[in-house]
């Protein structure tokens, strides 16, 4: 499973206001540190396998506790028309 | 004390248009097309925006696509990173067009249309075709892969056909519905008689959009607000004054909305004299309603004036002939039932539609 922005949504810096945000159809969307982390991996390339790799090579944390936190959190960015696929 | 910078940009490109909508948001002394910035003004002010902490961008008009450079200005925008949004009437794009646009980096599509069918939608628009060349253009922008929001201003002509507008809405592909009621200020405040909902409408309305709502959750969402003269509460109008958004007319000036020059006394900066930071952080333009310190009663010390921000100016002045007086749309306004006269008056609306138009004739100076 490769996962990707929905057309018409994307990342970015926001560096006027210190953080990254989602902007999206007349909406922006903030989202939190660890979710930033994912999403910065998230480009229509990378699978779920490897984004879930790169993030326990990064905080050395277990894979199966991050693999659990990213299937989550996908699946809400889903359901908000976030990403596709 | 800086103010937080702007979250968006209204990109006013040209008053130019095909339309001649009669509840259209432009000034009642549109601008001339030789009075309008230049491809390098513009780029300009985009990453001026940009830099200032602008994240989205909306070109908009008149129609944005009367502008030759549109293709060139969305690329400027995507070059500074700002998210753009193309509202339009669909009416001047073709294929190729919207390729290149796409190609350049825009982001999103709102595409207008007057009505559910054509008869009524163009004899609204004043153009006769015009919504055949809308729903072919919708086709044209799913082709093209671009995520679109249908937009349809509403009114007493056509808010009973709000269940087509929502099923035209999902035929064409869109992913969000835009309904927005007219709001009475410039050429709208010229066609009130003709455009106040009654309240019968209104309700049926409401119910609808619920209903609508909760079928179609997950494949269309819908943006749907009571409009002002059936309100009891004000809206945070822009998200208030000088918080959020700001806007650049076709010529250059500098305004806190799209109707602050229908204010009186009001002197807007222009892009051409000074740089959008500080027209936005020290203009007297913005300064003007910023905040709450021009407030008086009621709105001075009321629990929501953070949240409301005592309202529309536009709309004060409008119906009160004071831009400082409290939004009639409150119910604590003293001036609330001027909106129940207004809606009385429309129920017996004399003669046409006044359509938008350029002025034929110059007002003589003596
Ligand atoms: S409201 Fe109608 S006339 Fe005015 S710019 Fe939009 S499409 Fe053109
Ligand atoms: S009185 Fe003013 S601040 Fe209070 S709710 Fe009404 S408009 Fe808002």
């Amino acid at each position: 499973m490769v996962p990707q922005f929905a057309r018409g949504h994307r990342l970015r810096e926001d560096k006027a206001r210190g953080r990254w945000v989602i902007l999206a159809p007349e909406r922006v969307f903030e989202p939190d540190d660890i979710a930033t982390e994912v999403l910065l991996l998230v480009d229509g390339v990378r699978t779920f396998d490897e984004i879930v790799d790169a993030l326990a090579a990064k905080f050395a944390a277990p894979r199966d506790a991050i693999a659990a936190d990213v299937t989550v959190m996908l699946a809400d960015l889903r359901e908000r028309q976030v990403l596709a696929g | 004390m800086t103010p937080p910078p702007p979250i968006g940009l209204l990109a006013e490109l040209t008053h130019r248009c095909p339309l001649r909508c009669p509840y259209c948001s432009n000034p009642l002394a549109l601008a001339a097309a030789d009075g309008e910035l230049t491809t390098a003004d513009w780029a300009r002010v985009f990453r001026q925006a940009a830099e200032l902490g602008v994240l989205q961008l909306h070109l908009s008009g008149g129609e944005p696509a009367a502008r030759r450079d549109l293709v060139e200005l969305v690329s400027h925008a995507a070059g500074a990173g700002l998210y753009t949004n193309l509202i339009t009437s669909g009416m001047m794009l073709d294929a190729g067009r919207l390729a290149a646009l796409a190609e350049a980096g825009l982001d999103h599509v709102q595409l207008s249309v007057q009505d559910s069918e054509p008869g009524s939608a163009d004899r609204i628009a004043g153009f006769p075709g015009g919504h055949a060349r809308k729903l072919a253009f919708a086709g044209l922008v799913t082709q093209a892969g671009l995520p679109f929001t249908l937009n349809a201003v509403v009114h007493r002509q056509n808010l009973d056909h709000l269940g087509e507008i929502v099923a035209l809405a999902l035929q064409l592909g869109a992913k969000r519905l835009e309904v927005a009621h007219v709001q009475y200020y410039g050429w709208a405040l010229l066609n009130r008689d003709h455009l106040l909902p009654t309240r019968d409408q209104l309700d049926r309305a409401t119910v609808m959009v619920e209903q609508a709502r909760s079928e179609h959750r997950g494949v269309l969402s819908i943006d749907y607000v009571v409009p002002d003269y059936y309100a009891t509460e004000p809206k945070a109008c822009m998200g208030g004054w000088g918080r959020q958004v700001m806007v650049v007319n076709p010529t250059g000036k500098v305004l806190p909305c799209h109707a602050a020059e229908s204010l009186p006394g009001m002197v807007f900066e222009s892009v051409l004299d000074r740089d959008l930071a500080s027209i936005w952080t020290s203009s007297e333009a913005f300064e003007m309603y910023r905040g709450t310190g021009w407030m008086r009663g009621p709105c001075q010390g009321c629990v929501n004036a953070e949240r409301d921000w005592g309202g529309c100016r536009c709309q004060a002045f409008a119906l009160t002939g004071d831009a400082t007086a409290t939004d009639p749309a409150c119910r604590l306004s003293r001036d609330h039932s001027l909106l129940d006269v207004a809606v009385q008056r429309a129920a017996a609306p004399a003669g046409d539609f006044i359509y938008r138009e350029r002025a034929r004739v110059k007002t003589s100076v003596l």
